[in-house]
């Protein structure tokens, strides 16, 4: 199929409709506005809804309310937008239901900016809302990996009745690349069967009554649901984990990177490289779960001396990294809090410092 | 190959547009391409900017920190952007509005009158299409017929009709790099 020159909100929005997402909720914000844009002209023609609602809690709600249902529904925002949806986020883990969120970062706290960052990692990855509960996040470094995340992504989300989000920062968003769309997937594959919907019980319709609930009020309940959660973290940490790893063979100094940094990164390598200088990257594709053993098994090669992550952060998924690197390298930081992004020429100053070091 | 391009003007003067013409084409072309905006409250009135890297391999980072193209269509690109510039690289300057000529010596400057020649069409608008048969007469990034399969793809079948005095207003702007500076 031909390639088409698309920005990343809309590729991801036209990926989520043909792997099925047929209902979106959400609420206006930059940098992710082309996404509920294009979806609010594009679902109805699919025989989907786009709703805009009068808040983030209110639209986050609504998803909670329709994933209840069975259906394929997300939600999009970015930053503080995605703080408030936290609420329902929390409750869609405690009813164990699927559903998909995409996050186009932008600068914190608060209201912050509305340039790229990454100052989401910990949201994302740690929990976000309230009560030791996982998403499966994803961070895509070009637009068609958006697209190909996001066409899978309702089809992890029902398998694991679990949310997906995709963290991207605002720059995949705003950023036109040529992409291939795939096909749409057929009904079939998705609508699969979800006996635990409620879509409506009657007498003889041959299974017990649906109930969508995050309240487990007695403690057998709440652990009952822990243990059912804690099984299905392993489940996804042992079938989901995505990394690529780039010019790690042979490599002195490894950078962990990943989002729109990691192509910068992968600037920088190519300089070094031109210098005699060989440098790897590890890209964490899943942020959650953590592509902890390949950073790990890159760790205990012999050629390698330091790690380096650099983020549009001050510093957050650097301490997965070490956790990963578990003392065997030193492990240093590079990058800014806020939108600043570091640029080649930094990266590169940085590494050679290290090697000198 | 690996072109890095920046174009810069005031919001309504069609400077993303030319990028993603020119990332349309490149496209098409089989080539890789990315194209970046500048966004923020700064754009509506104010200056608006976007760049595109092509290249015949994956691209690596997506930001332009060192543009061999320049594209200005008003004063404060100009002044922003002509920094930048790697030596030996190309200035691009829309010489109906901007009044100051390039500082540096050390890079190939063109000099296009692009409302002027736009106004001998009679149609503003298509100021930015005179800028980019400069840049191309100039730079060769992508062929005369790519761009212009871009700018059709772009207007679509309702202004398919406008297409004419696109293709007049791009051999202007070509005309004026092949007559020399």
């Amino acid at each position: 199929m031909a390639r088409q020159l698309l920005k990343g909100c809309e590729a991801i929005a036209e990926a989520a409709i043909r792997g099925g997402c047929r209902y979106f909720f959400g609420y206006p914000i930059t940098p992710q506005n082309d996404i509920p844009e294009y979806m609010s002209a594009r679902l109805p023609q699919v025989g989907g809804v786009f709703l805009q609602a009068e808040s983030e809690v209110a639209a986050s709600n609504m998803v909670y309310g329709a994933a209840g249902a069975g259906a394929r529904a997300m939600t999009s925002s970015s930053s503080p937008g995605i703080s408030l949806k936290q609420e329902a986020l929390s409750y869609i883990a405690g009813a164990e239901l699927p559903c998909v969120v995409v996050n186009m970062m932008r600068g914190g706290p608060g209201l912050g900016g509305i340039q790229a960052s990454q100052g989401d990692y910990f949201q994302s990855t740690k929990g976000g809302g309230h009560g030791d509960y996982h998403m499966i996040v994803f961070a895509p470094d070009t637009v068609q990996e958006s697209v190909d995340i996001m066409y899978d992504a309702f089809d992890i989300a029902d398998k694991y009745r679990n949310t997906v989000m995709l963290l991207a920062d605002g720059l995949i968003g705003q950023m036109m690349e040529p992409v291939t769309l795939p096909e749409f997937k057929s009904d079939a594959q998705i609508q699969t069967a979800k006996p635990w919907a409620a879509t409506g019980w009657h007498e003889g319709c041959g299974r017990p009554r649906a109930i969508v609930n995050s309240l487990h009020i007695t403690d057998e309940d709440l652990e009952a649901l822990h243990e059912r959660l804690q099984a299905t973290y392993r489940q996804i940490e042992a079938n989901e984990v995505r990394v690529e790893l780039f010019n790690t063979e042979n490599a002195e100094i490894v950078i962990a990177a990943y989002g729109t940094i990691s192509r910068v990164c992968r600037s920088a390598i190519n300089e070094l490289a031109k210098q005699g200088v060989k440098v790897g990257l590890i890209r964490p594709i899943t942020l959650w779960p953590f592509p902890s053993q390949a950073i790990a098994q890159v760790a205990a090669e012999q050629s390698v001396k330091k790690f380096l992550t650099v983020e549009i952060s001050a510093g957050q998924m650097v301490e997965d990294v070490r956790l990963a690197v578990n003392g065997k390298k030193p492990v240093e930081f590079f990058g800014y809090p806020g939108s600043r992004i570091a640029t080649v020429d930094e990266i590169v100053a940085k590494v050679l410092e290290m090697k000198e070091g | 190959m690996l072109e890095r391009n920046i174009f810069a003007g005031f919001g309504g003067q069609g400077v993303l547009l030319m990028g993603q013409l020119l990332a349309y084409a490149a496209m098409i072309e089989d080539k890789q391409v990315a194209w970046l905006p500048s966004y923020g409250p700064e754009i509506r009135g104010g200056t608006a900017n976007c760049s595109v890297t092509i290249s015949d391999q994956q691209i690596a980072s997506p930001i332009v920190d060192y543009p061999n193209s320049i594209i200005v269509m008003n004063r404060p690109s100009l002044d922003k952007f002509e920094p930048q510039l790697i030596k030996g690289g190309k200035l691009f300057v829309n010489s109906s509005i901007i009044d100051r000529k390039a500082i540096r010596d050390d890079i190939e400057v063109y000099y296009v009158p692009c409302n002027e020649l736009a106004m001998e069409l009679g149609d503003a608008r298509v100021a930015n299409i005179v800028m980019l048969g400069a840049y191309l007469a100039a730079t060769h990034c992508v062929s005369k017929e790519s761009l212009m399969d871009a700018l059709l793809h772009k207007l679509g079948e309702r202004k398919a009709h406008l297409l004419p005095i696109n293709q007049e207003a791009f051999e202007k702007g070509a005309a004026i790099v092949k007559q020399g500076k």
